[in-house]
């Protein structure tokens, strides 16, 4: 379980304080918890906090009741919170095989890496020693950087709009591999997304606009409200 | 062999033992072991250090070692080897030199390679330059590698220096016959205070004949580098170079680009990027539950692979 307190961020732009994020409060239960919203309403920089790359400047993130607000990116990785960027970074030299090792921290037979690219719909033989380079399209980048956060398993996993750049065929896979991380490693599974398909198997549904939690409820209680666009907020139903 | 002789050979060439093929070893300025086959002679040079090397036309599938060993501290070695490679011929040469410091002396070899490649030949020339010690002396080499290709000749040479030399100058003149190509492929990683400079020349004389030169390099501490690579087109050619350079804590890089087309179907090509490791690669090693330190090794070791 992953407990938001009171996370407010701001950060100085134009020689003018910004309000990114404001008084952030969320509880994310074990399960499929979905993270909506327009763009630039603050998500990724969640996100970001989340994963220990932005420090936000007041507020607690406690992951199963430990506070964990003052640990690095690297202690939160070790306890167990894997982060997919909604830009994959790219590495010259490093090899698809070796992002996966690291990912998975053991040693991979190469049978065991492949499996873990044929999850994301990759053709493994010839995606495994490709350099994660300028060659490599953004789509494919991205299905990579999922299945990096597959070899991980740890309990917290969180996607940053995962399906931008994947085609429909690659897209229904993408579903059952989130449908499968459900069901196999427990957990929380949490994805930033403007997908519909996406947000019908969420247990959850969080709407965050303007920095702030806008809705947040089941599925059944905020989706047919989201989609008709009426009191929440009438901007988001256009971005979705 | 002693145990750091063996080591420095380990080092250099990843042999455990005496190499297979045909061989030359040499160790503190002597020789310390030959074998030569029936397509491939090494004969002692009689005016000056150093040894001829020729690999008969059509010999395939066949290699030469020649290691250079320096383990006494203080000493200068210098030495001209002569590779006379035949025509239609297939093979691999594995040069390098280790030197094991462990005094106060300066420990120098400088090594001048000429490679004379006949019609149709192909080689494939893997140089490394290694040097450990504990002694304050200096660790230079300062190879020469001299290239001719004659027509349809190849080459890929691929250079690589990771540790422990305190100052290098490594200078490289080629000329190209017609058809001929070169592949050049530099991997280079410079610590504390060390100096190293590149010199590449290309002349590409002949009718579509090709060059590709590729450095890699990595400059930490308070290192320098040089990275020069000239190249000429004097006939109707094609020919790349690339620097591509990570610097970290005070280190610094010069990238020095020469392109000069004398023929109108000379297509040449220039590319160089200096920069340290960005940010988003290390964070997106650390969400991998990395360390910044295990990060950043990962991110180098991987760019010299
Ligand atoms: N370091 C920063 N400096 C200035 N503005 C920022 C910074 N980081 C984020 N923002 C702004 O914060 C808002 C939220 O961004 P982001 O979290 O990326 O939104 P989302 O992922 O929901 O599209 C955007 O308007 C963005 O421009
Ligand atoms: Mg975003």
């Amino acid at each position: 379980m992953l407990q938001l307190k009171n996370i407010g961020y701001r950060v100085m732009a134009d020689g003018q304080e910004r309000e990114i994020l404001h008084d952030i409060n969320l509880t994310i239960e074990d399960g499929f918890t979905a993270i909506t919203g327009p763009n630039g309403g603050g998500k990724s920089t969640l996100a970001k906090v989340i994963a220990g790359i932005i420090t936000p400047n007041e507020g607690q993130i406690l992951l199963d009741g430990r506070d964990i607000t003052a640990c690095t990116v690297t202690e939160r990785a070790q306890l167990g919170i894997s982060f997919a960027f909604q830009q994959p970074v790219r590495f010259k030299g490093l090899t698809v095989r070796d992002l996966i090792t690291l990912a998975a921290g053991r040693t991979l037979t190469v049978s065991e890496a492949c499996a873990y690219l044929s999850e994301v719909g990759l053709c493994a033989r010839e995606y495994i020693d490709r350099e994660i380079n300028a060659s490599l399209s953004g789509g494919e980048l991205k299905r990579i950087e999922i299945a990096m956060i597959i070899a991980r398993g740890t309990k917290v996993s969180l996607f940053d709009e995962p399906e931008a750049g994947i085609d429909l065929w690659s897209f229904n896979n993408l579903i059952q591999v989130f449908e499968k991380m459900h069901d196999t490693l427990g957990g929380s599974i949490l994805i930033i997304s403007h997908q519909e398909r996406i947000l019908n198997i969420a247990d959850r549904v969080v709407v965050i606009a303007d920095g702030r939690v806008r809705a947040e409820g089941t599925r059944q209680e905020i989706l047919p409200e989201l989609l008709q666009g009426n009191t929440t907020c009438s901007a988001l139903t256009a971005k979705l | 062999m002693d145990k750091i002789e063996k080591d420095l050979l380990e080092q250099i060439t990843g042999l455990h033992e005496v190499p297979q093929g045909a061989y030359n070893i040499r160790a503190n300025g002597r020789g310390a072991g030959r074998r030569t086959t029936e397509n491939i002679d090494i004969v002692t040079k009689t005016d000056k250090p150093g040894i001829d090397i020729y690999i008969k036309p059509g010999t395939k599938n066949e290699s030469v070692h020649i290691p250079v060993l320096l383990s006494e501290t203080g000493l200068q070695d210098l030495v001209y080897n002569d590779f006379y490679v035949g025509e239609g011929a297939d093979v691999t040469i594995v040069a390098g030199c280790g030197i094991h410091n462990g005094g106060d002396g300066e420990s120098r070899h400088d090594g001048i390679h000429t490679f004379h490649l006949a019609a149709d030949a192909r080689l494939r020339y893997v140089e490394k330059h290694y040097g450990q010690g504990d002694g304050n002396g200096q660790n230079v080499m300062n190879p020469t590698t001299v290239i001719e290709l004659a027509e349809r000749a190849h080459m890929e040479m691929e250079t690589t220096q990771i540790r422990g030399v305190d100052s290098t100058v490594r200078v490289t003149r080629s000329t190209l016959a017609d058809g001929a190509s070169l592949r050049i492929r530099e991997n280079l990683m410079t610590h504390g205070s060390q100096l190293a400079e590149t010199d590449f020349s290309v002349d590409m004389n002949g009718e579509d004949c090709s060059a590709d030169v590729v450095s890699r390099s990595v400059a930490k501490d308070t290192s320098r580098q040089v990275f020069r690579s000239c190249i000429n087109g004097n006939n109707r050619c094609t020919g790349h170079t690339e620097c591509d350079a990570i610097i970290m804590d005070e280190a610094s890089v010069s990238a020095i680009p020469e392109l000069t087309a004398n023929h109108l179907d000379a297509a040449l090509i220039h590319e160089a990027a200096i920069g340290k490791i960005a940010g988003e690669q290390l964070i997106k090693l650390m969400t991998l539950g990395l360390t910044e330190q295990e990060a950043e090794e990962q991110i180098v070791s991987g760019f010299l692979k």
